[in-house]
């Protein structure tokens, strides 16, 4: 940019005459503003001015780096992590999550019958249940809320979660217009009825989903279409919710700020008084705030200060497992690729463990299928593991004894250093054991997306993280012709599974019993190579509690406090 | 002089149109779009996102009816952030990141004219090289580095300034104002070395001093009028690039400016948030042309001359 400005200049250099008295006043002026500035940067030192941080303690405001800036807080028009972070203090589902073991603890409805097929659910909402303007909860406040949710114009590209209830799918694509044809039933004020087309045993969790939180008709009405969704009706002094907090403040790219509401049904339990969001996309900013003072918590970790946090203040770093798998994606409709045994030689030459203590600082899991371990419960399978020579002699097998012949190919990935990293080793890995040249193609993020759903692509990069804590979330993107399964794998059996078996076995373990069935198939045909599973890092005061580490991240933030750890 | 204003303005017109036509047709070339996603939006989601924004009518329907909007100062919707206006976005961020430029732009100034001046009385000795050289550093040490170098040294060693925000702690205002102010200085160092050794040999200055005028009057009251004109008309263009905002220093700081839009509308393909801060930086740019242009032509009688034949 500043070449730009000097080849501007050069052609607007004309000689004239200059303005004496001016540039004395402008000396003069500027001399007197960095003074004042040097001044009030002193006073900032010297005043002995409290911690952001340390005033939050006392009175009970919590500081979180919440990464990207939210793109907006209508619950049903977002979908984006830093956004579900706001939405889930500002509103209430019928259901809330226990943040310690994840699973569904009543929220706006006390209580909930299943009936014996599990094709019905009968929500009891609870009687003191309001919004934040005093006006009553009922289960109409949902019947509306998720009409809006579904309704085709509003683009709600969370919608797809309301498909397991009767005609929600029809309703939603279009198909039909008329919302009371959909399997949502309002039988009195606080009873809410759902039927199911096919049993869904997650779908409780889908219940404390930001999409299927209730809004307040109202307020939206008043600002223009329901179904609009640019309405300025989420915004400070507009938005009505029904969670424990209340949104006072939003200044773009600068702060969020939320503060309790006493008209929240349990506001007895809410101990936080306050809680502000700070947009942190830069994590070394955010690590800088920390500390500062600035921040309690953040969002993230620069890699790099992982090991020094770990090494010195170990009590200020939390790592804990997430929900989300790091792996790359193999086009089946590809030759080479399209032979099993190719795909198996490439997966089973990585050596993850090498990988993850190296290039990741040891700090993620080697993964060896899709599904992270310890989703409530689950462990996946492992069938294969790190073996170059049986590695070798799949290659063999396949025509290209040592690499000869195999043509070269690309590795997709989206510009980052450290998936470039990854890339770098993984072609390493591949040269050395298997004798087959790869280069790297790096892509700009859109570029990269466009290119992988175009099918334009060899083996690339790719990650994806759980909506729900249940294997379905992983596994029902590799379909036969799923939107998301961009590797042309196709297995009967593996649909059959994950689209009607599972589904309808009502118990939990016989379930995951299936789930084991489907994802061995899936590493036994390879259309995925599995890296290494997530974990999620945070530095974060020690005076935080009731904030547990979990799979999902999530924080419940009625529970959290502040209360500093006596020395 | 009127006529020549009317020239000009009338001249801005189809450059600042040029430039809306190419990036309106750029933008929508590229790969991607407003919509894509890691995750796979279904085909009614995504038709019904592209009704909205009016992405389903034919290109040059859009392309109309953005340049009608524009008429009216509506620059439309943000693709990024719904229910918001990128002229509201542009407001909300324009008088923090002309804040933050007026103040480097004030720092550049006295730094770089005193460098520049104080070199230019003794050229090739140690007094040139020093702020010259300190000059090149400015110019060639980029923001993401000096801004956090400053930050560790004033903010976390010495704990003399918070290391981010915007008007929330006192003196946080300054790194970032130092940081963005550097480079500048830096070329206003050099340029103002270059035009006083210009005028410093020049015959009026020999006159002034044989008169037996003390020194510094010679300098500051003979030789900086002419001296600082490279200076001045570098100042136009300089301001209307820092009022546009700096994505680095505004990241580094957690600046709620303008200067991050431009980047991240980019990488979401937000194509009104692209249009509408192109054009303005645009706007800006040829405004800021035309009004040095008017200064000079005002400041310069021989130019005026020129015009009015």
């Amino acid at each position: 940019m500043a070449h730009v400005i000097f080849g501007i200049n050069l052609t607007l250099a004309i000689p004239a005459v200059p303005l004496m008295h001016s540039h004395e006043t402008i000396l003069k002026a500027s001399a007197l503003l960095l003074l004042s500035l040097l001044l009030s940067a002193c006073g900032g030192e010297s005043g002995g001015r409290e911690a952001r941080v340390d005033e939050g303690i006392r009175l009970g405001v919590l500081h979180k780096g919440n990464g990207a800036e939210p793109q907006g807080l209508d619950p049903h028009t977002t979908s984006g992590i830093p956004e579900n972070h706001i939405i889930t203090a500002l509103f209430e589902g019928l259901v809330s999550k226990n943040p310690q073991t994840l699973e569904v603890e009543p929220g706006v409805a006390e209580s909930w019958d299943i009936s014996e097929d599990g094709l019905s659910y009968t929500f009891h909402l609870r009687h003191d249940a309001r919004w934040s303007n005093n006006d009553p909860l009922t289960a109409e406040d949902f019947r509306w809320s998720w009409q809006r949710a579904m309704t085709p114009a509003l683009a709600n590209v969370n919608s797809y979660m309301f498909f397991p209830i009767v005609n929600a799918e029809a309703f939603a694509t279009g198909e039909i217009s008329d919302f009371t044809q959909v399997g949502v039933e309002v039988s009195d004020p606080y009873t809410l009825q759902v039927r199911l087309r096919a049993p869904a045993p997650y779908l409780l969790q889908l219940f404390d989903h930001h999409t299927t939180y209730p809004v307040h008709r109202a307020t939206i009405e008043s600002f223009g279409d329901p179904s609009d969704r640019l309405t300025a009706w989420a915004r400070p002094g507009n938005l009505v919710g029904n969670g424990p907090f209340l949104l006072t403040e939003w200044e773009v790219n600068s702060r969020l700020r939320i503060e309790k509401n006493p008209r929240y049904w349990d506001s007895a339990a809410v101990q936080l008084s306050a809680v502000v969001f700070y947009p942190t996309e830069n994590l070394t900013t955010e690590e800088r705030m920390f500390r500062d003072g600035q921040l309690h918590y953040t969002e993230d970790v620069p890699i790099d200060k992982v090991p020094v946090y770990l090494r010195n203040e170990p009590d200020l770093i939390e790592i804990s497992p997430y929900l989300g798998t790091y792996f790359y994606i193999v086009n089946t409709k590809k030759a080479p690729f399209d032979d099993v045994r190719v795909r198996k030689a490439l997966a089973l030459s990585i050596d993850r463990q090498l990988l993850v203590e190296t290039v990741l600082q040891g700090l993620y899991e080697p993964a060896y299928a899709l599904v992270p371990p310890g989703t409530l419960g689950y462990q996946p399978p492992q069938v294969f593991e790190y073996d170059p020579e049986e590695a070798k002699r799949l290659l063999a097998e396949a025509g290209f004894a040592g690499g000869q012949g195999f043509p070269p190919f690309e590795i997709l990935y989206n510009t980052h250093e450290q998936h470039q990293k990854i890339a770098v080793t993984l072609q390493q890995m591949w040269q050395q054991t298997l004798g087959i040249q790869a280069t790297l193609l790096n892509q700009e993020w859109q570029v990269y997306l466009d290119t992988q759903k175009n099918r334009n692509y060899g083996v690339s990069r790719r990650s994806w993280i759980g909506d729900y804590v249940d294997p379905n979330t992983f596994l029902d993107m590799y379909i036969s012709g799923g939107g998301n399964n961009y590797t042309g794998f196709s297995n009967a059996r593996y649909d059959e599974i994950v689209l009607h078996l599972a589904p309808r076995t009502a118990d939990r373990q016989q379930r995951y019993t299936l789930y084991k069935e489907a994802e061995t198939l899936l590493m036994n045909e390879m259309p995925i190579l599995p890296i290494y599973t997530y974990r999620s890092k945070h530095l974060m005061s020690p005076c935080i509690q009731g904030m547990p580490e979990n799979i999902m991240d999530w924080i419940t933030w009625k529970y959290v406090y502040l209360e500093c750890p006596a020395q | 002089m009127w006529r020549f204003t009317v020239l000009r303005v009338l001249q801005a017109i189809p450059v600042i149109l040029t430039v809306i036509t190419l990036t309106f047709f750029l933008i929508r070339a590229a790969p991607g779009g407003p919509f894509s996603s890691e995750k796979a939006v279904s085909p009614q989601v995504q038709a019904a996102l592209e009704a909205r924004y009016r992405l389903d009518q034919p290109i040059l329907q859009q392309y109309f009816s953005y340049l009608a909007d524009l008429a009216h100062g509506d620059l439309g919707p943000t693709f990024r952030y719904p229910g918001r206006t990128v002229d509201e976005l542009i407001l909300d961020g324009l008088p923090i990141t002309a804040e933050l430029g007026f103040y480097a732009l004030m720092i550049a100034l006295v730094l770089g004219v005193t460098a520049g001046v104080v070199a230019s009385l003794k050229p090739n000795t140690l007094q040139d090289y020093v702020p010259m050289g300190a000059a090149m550093v400015g110019i060639c040490m980029p923001s993401f580095l000096l801004g956090p170098l400053l930050v560790l040294v004033f903010g976390i060693w010495l704990q003399w300034l918070p290391v981010s925000g915007w008007g929330s702690t006192p003196g946080d205002k300054l790194l970032p104002s130092i940081t963005l102010g550097a480079m500048y200085a830096g070329y206003i160092a050099r340029l103002s070395r270059a035009g006083m050794l210009e005028v410093l040999s020049q015959d009026y200055l020999r006159t002034a001093r044989a008169k037996g005028l003390p020194e510094y009057v010679v300098i500051l009251k003979h030789a900086l009028r002419g001296g600082l004109l490279p200076v001045v008309s570098y100042l136009g263009p300089a301001f209307a690039y820092l009022l546009s905002g700096s994505f680095v220093v505004e990241t580094i700081f957690q600046i709620p400016g303008l200067g991050r839009f431009y980047i991240q509308a980019a990488f979401n393909r937000d194509y009104t948030m692209i249009l509408g801060t192109t054009v303005f930086l645009a706007t800006l740019i040829v405004v800021f042309n035309l009004l040095s242009d008017i200064a000079a032509t005002w400041l310069n009688p021989r130019l005026r001359y020129q015009y009015k034949q």
